[in-house]
């Protein structure tokens, strides 16, 4: 199978297998005009398997977002043909409207207009805390 | 601007100094007796709860100062579908601090975003109560003469007990205190508050009689199994009457050991113990007042 390499933009590598689709839709490249490849299940060395997203086009990616869904991400910045960065992922210390707390006390249930945040909690089990209620996601 | 959502927010040092001007309020009311005057202090109360409500403007009168508000959504423009953070906003334009209860977690935080005034979380569903966190520290230090090195026996609904998970949190900010839980399978605290009790060294164990523990207690925390916590009304009559203090449990508890319960009681202290020396709840009602008196006076600015 055959897809062009990028010529400037953006290739996320070392995307957990199966993970792709979720980061297409967090990231909404679906709104993007430019040429986007997902690539599922190619071999690894290190994962086995792992999945990659290439973009064409020089983005603003959330990479808050991104480390959320799957801190193993390499991120390469492509300019002229040549990878010119690499960003190494991380948990973010604080999530703002990413992820939704469903704990049914919460008052963020009720007040709506309110920004949905949560804390990095424990970074060794990746457990998140919502900044209001305290409630636990992993 | 300073406000009281969580204990924490206020650092170990912070909460000694108002414990001590609590005490100062305690040993020369009438020093303090004018410290509000013109001042006015809100209570707005989503949920109803009446001692907690009357414990906030006592201090507040007892300061020189007025007080208005709401005991009810019922009674506010909640019913009408207004948020906390305009209603928040709406009183600020009335009130120089004020004090809400909210049957929502975390409503409190909501509240500060937009406020132009001082807030003090007076309880937030099951979630946090500082204020009745203050006035435990308080009735411990007054009682036992310090804050370290106590053997703090926790007993009842450790599960949905916001009382118990907020003084577990500040009294592990002090040293060489030993903490016993006690309850019933269905009521054991949650896993995170045993977490960070072993993350930071301290020495807790969980049992389900109080008899085997009494005779080692410092202090014994006794909670009402809610009525309000349950979803289901089954569960919560299984479980209501599953510790019940008596003064002949008490017989085997050290002669200086302190019985402290948050109020209100259903049955789980007899009224026999009410006469006992170590039955220090309603000496604990009434820190509540000077506590929260020291509070409205740290929030304001008007510590020396």
């Amino acid at each position: 199978m055959n897809i062009d390499s990028i010529h400037s933009g953006i290739v996320l590598d070392h995307i957990t297998a199966g993970r792709a689709m979720q980061i297409y839709r967090y990231l909404n490249l679906d709104e993007l005009d430019c040429p986007v490849a997902i690539i599922k299940n190619v071999r690894s060395g290190k994962q086995g398997k792992k999945d990659i997203i290439k973009i064409d086009a020089a983005i603003d990616i959330d990479l808050d977002v991104l480390g959320y869904i799957d801190p193993g991400i390499t991120v390469n910045i492509v300019r002229d043909d040549k990878v010119v960065g690499k960003e190494k992922l991380h948990l973010p210390e604080k999530l703002t409207n990413v992820i939704t707390c469903k704990n049914p006390r919460c008052i963020t249930s009720i007040e709506q207009e309110i920004d949905q945040v949560f804390k990095l909690a424990d970074p060794a089990r990746g457990v998140y805390k919502c900044a209001y209620c305290e409630a636990e996601k992993k | 601007m300073r406000h009281l959502v969580d204990i924490t927010d206020f650092s170990v040092q912070e909460i000694d100094d108002m414990l001590r001007l609590s005490e100062d309020i305690i040993d020369d009311r009438a020093k303090y007796a004018e410290a509000m005057h013109g001042k006015k202090l809100a209570t707005l109360f989503f949920e109803p709860s009446t001692r907690t409500r009357l414990s906030f403007e006592a201090a507040m009168m007892e300061l020189g100062g007025n007080v208005l508000g709401f005991s009810s959504s019922d009674s506010s423009s909640a019913a009408k579908g207004e948020s906390v953070s305009d209603t928040i906003r709406t009183v600020g334009c009335y009130a120089d601090v004020i004090a809400m209860r909210h049957p929502k977690e975390g409503a409190p935080m909501a509240a500060i975003k937009h406020s132009t005034v001082p807030i003090i979380n007076a309880g937030d569903g099951g979630h946090n109560h500082p204020t009745q966190t203050l006035t435990d520290l308080l009735t411990i230090k007054r009682e036992k003469g310090r804050l370290n090195d106590l053997v703090v026996g926790l007993c009842g609904d450790l599960k949905f007990g916001r009382t118990v998970h907020s003084l577990i949190n500040a009294l592990a900010r002090y040293s060489g205190i030993q903490f016993v839980l006690i309850s019933p399978p269905e009521l054991k605290i949650p896993d995170y508050i045993k977490r960070m009790l072993t993350d930071n060294g301290f020495r807790w164990r969980e049992v389900e009689s109080l008899d085997e523990v009494m005779p080692d207690l410092d202090v014994l925390y006794m909670t009402r199994v809610q009525k309000e916590r349950f979803f289901n009304e089954a569960d919560y009559v299984r479980l209501k009457d599953s510790y019940i203090l008596t003064p002949e449990k008490l017989k085997q508890a050290k002669k200086d050991m302190i019985v402290m319960h948050p109020l209100p009681r259903v049955n789980e202290i007899s009224v026999k113990v009410d006469d006992d020396p170590r039955a220090c709840y309603f000496r604990q009602v009434e820190n509540g007042k000077f506590v929260r008196m020291a509070l409205i006076l740290t929030l304001m600015g008007e510590v020396e």
